[in-house]
């Protein structure tokens, strides 16, 4: 029961960055490349269009990862404080970038929620790309100094920092190297993705000089992932112990890797979803094979007196579980229903939809 | 330990009071768009989808801001009271889950529906998406009253040796006996909030000589709106509510209404007076032998404990704020049924439009059911104090125990600024799109 729970919160969580990632590459794209004023207008409105349905997703995910792992939800949401409120408050730049940028025709007002649109996206880019990092790599859980718990074992708080940025400390921060390089390939990764969605959605003057684009960041992304493994062999020698004990999770990577593939022949892709689909493979393989990397745990611990979070030291009561499927079943087929009704009557190009207020 | 549970709740209170400012009025005004809606497919006058798509210009405003300052509330409850979160997550979980699966996902995509695909879809396919979103806001408040109403009155749970509540009855979440009234008074009160906005409008624009056809229309439902939602909220779902809190929550019954000191001969009603903590009596007092024993419980001579008949750590913490919100609710849905009952009586004798002074009071009153609202939601909140878990888990045992008094401090003066700034942006918006009225048109 752990295990499904454990699988749904993990889709919810990979379809909120695939559709939400879109609404975040787009800012970053509308930030460096978009300059005259129709291109701009036409890609704001491909995000905010869909951001707040697609928002949902984090909201939901929230929610069933509080239902079915409450202490993991306790423990994380306090421990990561205040990255977390940060994100919070950029959600809220993006959101009324988005939606009051249309409110008045003069320029400057529409400047203003540009920038706060842009920048807000970039960094939400970096901070969930950051914020997987320290999933992974771990935390000091019990706050452990000089081999003793300040905490209960499952509480940790987190400085935004650590004056030698190293991932090595027992106590490592919130921002090291390691996190530095994870944020960097979610931003160069959701960019790609952000600008396969404006291809696909609008009909914007950029939309050729995007493709050569997405072929440098590509190559950008190619390099970082190296980087990165090699990074993540060299803290945690084990790291890629669950793929060769069980060579069917090679599934995941693969899938990451097809992607990057995919998206070198951008230039000579005859539907241009296709390029949308690599970049979603992409984001799905990445999240995916980084929580296969490190199962059964949730989040690992740095030290070695407490044990780390796992699905099962973390989960509510079975009961809770069982009955939460039944309702849960009803709600993702309602999902998939408004996903379809939705998709079939906003699809295709969105140069032409009306969106006044 | 004292600062931090005393940062917590004060960032909480506050991201809570300017959050609710929003969804109280998109829950009440989808309704009134919906009516609006549907007076224009039966009677198909222009007017009625005018009105109903001016309204849907001030609900999406609404809605973003709900949603916006909505998130910090979920992630609050992980980020400043993960100890609540761990013990009781198996439970609150699973209501909080239900309204993103069931509530969220229908609201936001048919909002955008019905925002952007008028032309698309049809009249009849338009009303029904305007209708879902409705549905959508209302299961919304549906799930967060069955949250809270299992914090007031826990049911259905068994606590485990280490202190966490573990879920033994899912289907006795929602036959709480705390639930209907409670859900049925919050929602009610929406539509006090939304029609006195609708009303307030209307007199606005037959005041300033603008849009006058439209101010009558917005004034007409507004009243009619209001009136029967103003009487609503005090009989039968504000009564319901009140025997509710007698019965569940005696010490917070005595403190809302003030009774120091137990009567033997059937309680007194308060209508003013301050409490006066030191010598534990109410300064200037006016109040009216008997009426609460006869109101709650039918008797006139019924006894009902007052607060010397509790230890002072079953009381809540803040007297006066609970006493005083009470108050101000109670008095303010009174004078609310009063004006609107004049209103009505007017509009039937075909005098209202002419009436300028009532006019100006309508336009003016808009503020008072935000205040009403949020009163009511303290008297909620400070009466089930000290606990969290009512019985069970005190307040002080839910918070966060790594996040240092300075964090939240820090966070809290952020959420300060951020919403004053979202409040000017708001109030300028829909100031804004009052001031271009329903027949400015969209390029």
């Amino acid at each position: 029961m752990e295990l499904f729970w454990y699988i749904i919160v993990a889709i919810v969580l990979t379809v909120f960055f695939i559709l939400d990632g879109y609404d975040f590459g787009v800012g970053i794209i509308h930030l460096f490349m978009a300059k005259e004023e129709k291109d701009k207008e036409v890609i704001t409105k491909s995000a905010g269009l869909f951001w707040d349905s697609n928002e949902v997703w984090l909201v939901a995910a929230g929610g069933l990862l509080f239902m079915a792992f409450p202490t993991f939800y306790a423990s994380v949401f306090s421990g990561f404080y205040l990255p977390l409120m940060m994100v919070l408050w950029l959600i809220i730049f993006r959101a009324i970038g988005l939606e009051f940028r249309s409110q008045f025709s003069f320029q400057m007002w529409k400047d203003i929620w540009d920038k706060s649109f842009g920048v807000s996206s970039l960094l939400l880019a970096l901070f969930f790309g950051m914020a997987l990092g320290n999933i992974v790599r771990g935390v000091n859980l019990g706050g452990v100094e000089n081999g003793v718990s300040n905490y209960e074992a499952h509480y940790f708080f987190l400085p935004l920092w650590d004056a030698s940025f190293s991932p090595l400390t027992e106590s490592p921060g919130v921002i090291d190297w390691f996190t530095i390089v994870i944020g960097l390939i979610s931003v160069v990764a959701l960019a790609i993705h952000g600008a396969n969605w404006i291809i696909l959605k609008t009909n914007a003057s950029i939309n050729n000089q995007l493709k050569s684009t997405i072929l440098k960041l590509n190559s950008a992304l190619v390099l970082l992932t190296l980087f990165s493994l090699i990074m993540w062999q060299w803290m945690n020698p084990n790291c890629f112990d669950n793929f060769s004990k069980n060579p069917i999770f090679l599934f995941f990577p693969l899938i990451y890797i097809l992607g990057l593939i995919g998206l070198f022949f951008v230039k000579k892709f005859d539907r241009e979803v296709y390029g949308f689909i690599c970049s979603s493979a992409i984001i799905f393989g990445g999240i995916t094979s980084s929580l296969v990397s490190i199962f059964p745990a949730i989040l690992p611990s740095t030290n070695a007196i407490n044990e780390s979070l796992t699905i099962y030291n973390t989960a509510a009561s079975e009961y809770g579980l069982s009955v939460a499927m039944g309702w849960g079943v009803i709600g993702f087929i309602l999902l998939f229903v408004y996903l379809v009704i939705q998709k079939r009557l906003m699809g295709g190009k969105i140069d032409k939809m009306d969106y006044g207020h | 330990m004292e600062d931090m549970l005393f940062y917590d709740r004060l960032q909480f209170a506050f991201t809570i009071t300017f959050h609710y400012i929003f969804p109280q009025l998109t829950m009440g005004l989808s309704l009134i768009i919906v009516f609006y809606k549907g007076l224009y497919l039966r009677k198909k006058l222009e007017k009625y989808n005018d009105a109903a798509k001016f309204f849907m210009k001030i609900f999406a405003i609404n809605f973003t801001m709900g949603v916006v300052t909505g998130i910090p509330m979920e992630f609050q409850f992980g980020t400043n009271w993960a100890k609540f979160s761990e013990l009781t997550g198996g439970i609150i979980g699973q209501t909080l889950a239900m309204e993103g699966m069931f509530s969220f996902f229908l609201e936001s995509s048919f909002l955008a529906l019905f925002i952007f695909g008028e032309k698309l879809m049809g009249q009849r396919l338009h009303f029904l998406t305007g209708f879902l979103v409705f549905l959508g806001s209302w299961a919304s408040g549906w799930f967060i009253l069955a949250t809270n109403a299992w914090m007031q009155h826990p049911v259905g749970h068994e606590v485990l040796e280490n202190g966490v509540f573990v879920l033994k009855d899912f289907s006795a979440l929602f036959s709480n006996p705390w639930l209907l009234p409670a859900f049925l008074h919050n929602q009610v009160a929406s539509v006090v909030t939304s029609s006195f906005v609708v009303a307030s409008i209307g007199a606005f624009y037959i005041l300033s000589g603008r849009n006058v056809e439209y101010g009558k229309l917005f004034l007409k439902t507004g009243v009619i709106f209001g009136l029967i939602s103003s009487i609503l909220i005090a009989f039968p779902t504000g009564d319901l509510n009140a025997k509710n809190v007698a019965k569940y929550q005696p010490a917070a019954f005595a403190a809302m209404e003030g009774i120091f000191e137990t009567e033997h001969a059937g309680a007194e009603i308060v209508l003013i007076g301050q409490p006066n903590m030191v010598e534990k009596k109410l300064d200037n007092k006016i109040a009216v032998p008997n009426i609460l024993s006869f109101l709650t419980y039918q008797e006139w001579d019924r006894q009902i404990p007052g607060m010397d008949q509790f230890k002072k750590e079953e009381l809540p913490d803040n007297i006066p704020a609970l006493y005083y919100s009470y108050h101000i609710m109670v008095g303010l849905g009174t004078i609310f049924i009063g004006i609107m009952s004049l209103a009505v009586f007017l509009l039937w004798r075909k005098k209202l439009y002419v009436t300028k002074k009532l006019l100006w009071a309508i336009m003016f009153l808009a503020p008072f059911p935000y205040i009403a609202n949020i009163t009511g939601w303290y008297v909620a909140e400070l009466g089930r104090q000290p606990y969290l878990v009512y019985g069970l888990l005190k307040t002080s045992e839910g918070i966060s125990p790594t996040v240092s008094s300075g964090n939240t401090l820090f966070t809290l003066l952020g959420f300060v600024g951020l919403y004053l700034i979202l409040g000017v942006l708001f109030l300028l918006l829909v100031g804004k799109t009052i001031y271009q009225g329903p027949k400015h048109q969209t390029h």
